[in-house]
């Protein structure tokens, strides 16, 4: 082990941090109104759609994310209708390519989560608000939407840190985040243990805050749970 | 393109099907050994002592905490480097092998393991403990609780976590191509490389990754029906 | 239960065999498998190319028997440090950097690098000067050829593959260029056509192995001098841990002999169509 290329691998690994929140964080938030998109499909009622919605969860959830970021950054930019089309604005940046195969893969397990959630309500409170007068919407803003988000939070959770886990595999198109810099500290190094262990404890630190994000969430949105002081 | 497919020297079609079952063969090796560490885990968790349950707790944690990825290239690198230096500890000096098979299973066999440990303690703790006192109290040995009590029902309780596990395993091998394993990721990139067709391959072993999960999906599905055979549906 | 137990210690077993320890008969080498001419792989996944045929000689040569395997660039001294193999031979240049952590028998051959990029694209419009440029030995007229050079690249994005002596000489000689780092050579290619960047550096060999390797590819075309020695090393070697003085030094004989009968000339005409031996004297 050597300790001053550790050290001097801190600062750097450091500057990839924001690489992999802004990563990790646009595609939740994106994954987020997809998979809202996506369970409403599935809830609806309409065989299209609830048809379609499944397929997308079957494609996305049953293959590896380095086949889809592959596929979504070489694959498509192979042919040249893509390449004259009006989305190579966005597949043409690996940074976009990277922030696309992340959505589309948490939108298909998140889409699963915001569905057990919206089940997990119990019917009879949705019909006594109904006997309220409340309208479809109120019903869903006051009801639905709480109770399904408590439900969900803490397989959300998992989610999020599966997500900053999986952010390392953008490093594989030419993206600097931690684990894009860690391999360039390494091929001018060659010291594999001291970078990857250093990136290994950035990640660690960040997925505990989360963790720790989250259990204040479902403490603030848990009062009834709570015991009076 | 099919020639692109064709079975033999001149094709890929036979080097894709080999890497799908070597991708099979790794996630079968490391979810056994997932469930040995699991099992380990969850044991030490619920009735170790502070050193072990501390153990346990750091396994889990760093296992889970940090990317896939890292843990593999880690193991990978250092797997010889740890092998040798217990091997001389007993006054072996040479040189050992771990070849990129063993590594693979051991590094997605960790990762599958800190994920069984957590479904497996779930599991047990949802047997009621009633059971273990009944068991008791008509004089069962611990084995015989164990055996007849615990395991049965702990399985039953693990099923569709574990099934989530595999799952997981199964894809995770897809980033073992690092250590030029020639699994299913390996020998589409190796195609796509050569043949600057990514897009075929890619999509080719998407699909065959979509065939094994779900294959295996069924498999869990028909597991937790038979495991569920007794018990009353309300 | 028990079928399941069963099952449980199978895989242990075979998971057991596989681990077993193995004793060092032969010499492994390592080689990338994505780097044609030098070193790639054909459709039946089999190891080909200019390395792999020298690899076969030179064991010939030293009378021992040899297995090459394959293994990603990025990890591959790394690799041979904590002895996954004892040879590399993946196009590897000698370099200071890398003389630091392992030695070196040869060089058996040196190309220069290029530039290149897309036909139709702005710089290869700017026609730079073909000559070459020793970078040992820089004269006044070579110090503009090569401002001229990153000038022309200034504000482009510049694709190389990671850690190598190309990645080095962009990042340390012109300034102002977005690099973008590469595993292989091949993804590389697939982004200069797609336009993801607007030129690589890569060995010239390896440029031509790009054009040759589809239709896709056959627009790529090099632009600028072709840059050697200096910070782009001393040619292409093999590369050993540094413990293993004996095995560099069989190794840099059977590279001598081979290179001044004729052989390596001959494997190198086969490989790459021109003689990219060492010269004696040179």
């Amino acid at each position: 082990m050597n300790l001053s290329i550790m050290w001097d691998a801190v600062p750097k690994l450091l500057a990839g941090v924001p690489v992999t929140l802004q990563l990790v964080s646009l595609a939740l938030l994106f994954g987020f109104v997809l998979a809202a998109v996506i369970a409403l499909m599935r809830l609806s009622g309409s065989r299209i759609a609830s048809s379609f919605a499944a397929t997308y969860v079957f494609v996305f959830r049953g293959t590896p994310l380095l086949v889809q970021i592959f596929l979504i950054y070489y694959g498509l930019g192979q042919f040249p209708e893509v390449r004259s089309s009006i989305f190579w604005v966005i597949l043409r940046e690996p940074y976009w390519c990277g922030i696309l195969a992340l959505t589309l893969n948490t939108a298909a397990y998140s889409s699963e989560m915001i569905r057990g959630g919206i089940q997990s309500v119990p019917p009879g409170q949705i019909e006594a608000a109904r006997a309220c007068g409340y309208s479809r919407f109120l019903v869903f803003r006051r009801i639905v939407a709480p109770i399904a988000m408590r439900q969900a939070l803490p397989a959300y959770g998992n989610e999020v840190i599966l997500m900053v886990k999986a952010s390392s595999l953008a490093s594989t198109i030419t993206l600097l985040e931690i684990t894009g810099i860690a391999r360039r500290i390494i091929s001018q190094t060659f010291a594999v243990f001291e970078v990857f262990i250093v990136a290994g404890a950035i990640y660690l630190v960040i997925n505990f805050l989360i963790t720790r994000l989250i259990r204040y969430a479902e403490w603030r949105l848990t009062p009834y749970l709570r015991r009076p002081a | 393109m099919l020639e692109l497919l064709a079975w033999g020297d001149t094709g890929w079609g036979d080097e894709l099907v080999r890497g799908t079952l070597m991708t099979l063969a790794v996630a079968l090796c490391s979810f056994a050994l997932g469930q040995v560490f699991g099992g380990l885990g969850a044991t030490a968790k619920l009735n170790g002592g502070i050193v072990t349950r501390a153990i346990a707790e750091v396994y889990t944690t760093v296992v889970r905490g940090v990317p896939e990825l890292l843990v593999i290239y880690l193991l990978f690198f250092g797997s010889s480097n740890a092998v040798m230096g217990i091997a001389s500890l007993f006054g072996y000096t040479g040189y050992i092998e771990v070849n990129a098979f063993t590594i693979g299973v051991l590094s997605v066999g960790l990762i599958s393991g800190a994920y069984s440990t957590e479904v497996i303690r779930g599991a047990i703790q949802a047997v009621p403990f009633g059971q273990i006192e009944a068991g008791r109290a008509v004089g069962m040995r611990r084995g015989q609780i164990f055996f007849r009590i615990l395991l049965p029902q702990t399985l039953r309780y693990a099923l569709p976590g574990l099934g989530n596990v595999w799952q997981l395993t199964l894809k995770d091998t897809a980033l073992i191509s690092v250590t030029a394993l020639a699994e299913l990721m390996r020998s589409a990139q190796i195609a796509a490389g050569v043949t600057r067709n990514p897009f075929l391959f890619y999509v080719l072993a998407a699909v065959l990754y979509l065939v094994l999960t779900s294959l295996s999906t069924y498999a869990f599905d028909r597991a937790e029906k038979h495991a569920n055979r007794g018990v009353r549906r309300a | 239960m028990k079928k399941t137990l069963t099952a449980l210690a199978a895989g242990l077993a075979l998971f057991a065999v596989t681990g077993t320890a193995q004793a060092q008969t032969k010499i492994r080498i390592a080689t990338e498998g994505a780097y044609l001419p030098w070193n790639g792989q054909d459709a039946s996944g089999k190891l080909i190319g200019f390395e792999i045929d020298l690899a076969a000689e030179l064991c010939k040569r030293m009378g021992a028997t040899c297995e090459v395997i394959a293994q990603d660039w990025d990890g591959i001294i790394p690799g041979l440090q904590s002895r996954k193999y004892d040879v590399i031979m993946a196009g590897m240049s000698i370099t200071d950097e890398r003389k630091q952590v392992i030695s070196f028998a040869g060089p058996y051959a040196t190309e220069p690098t290029s530039f290149a990029a897309m036909k139709g694209s702005p710089l290869l419009g700017l026609n730079l000067p073909t000559t070459a440029v020793d970078m040992a030995t820089i004269t006044p007229d070579e110090q503009k050829l090569i401002d001229q050079t990153a000038a022309s690249v200034k504000g482009k994005t510049v694709g190389v593959q990671v850690s190598t002596i190309q990645q080095n000489m962009v990042e340390q000689l012109m300034p102002g260029v977005e690099v973008r780092t590469y595993d292989k050579v091949d993804n590389l290619g697939l982004d200069l056509v797609s336009g993801r960047i607007d030129a690589l550096v890569a060995d010239g060999s390896a440029i031509n192995g790009l054009i040759a390797a589809s239709d896709q590819n056959k627009d790529i075309t090099k632009f600028g001098p072709a840059f050697s020695r200096g910070l782009l090393g001393e040619g292409v070697g093999a590369g050993v841990r540094k413990a293993d003085t004996e095995l560099q030094a069989k190794l840099d004989k059977a590279i001598k002999d081979a290179t001044a009968d004729g052989t390596m000339g001959k494997l190198s005409t086969q490989w790459f169509g021109y003689d990219i031996s060492i010269k004696s004297g040179s």
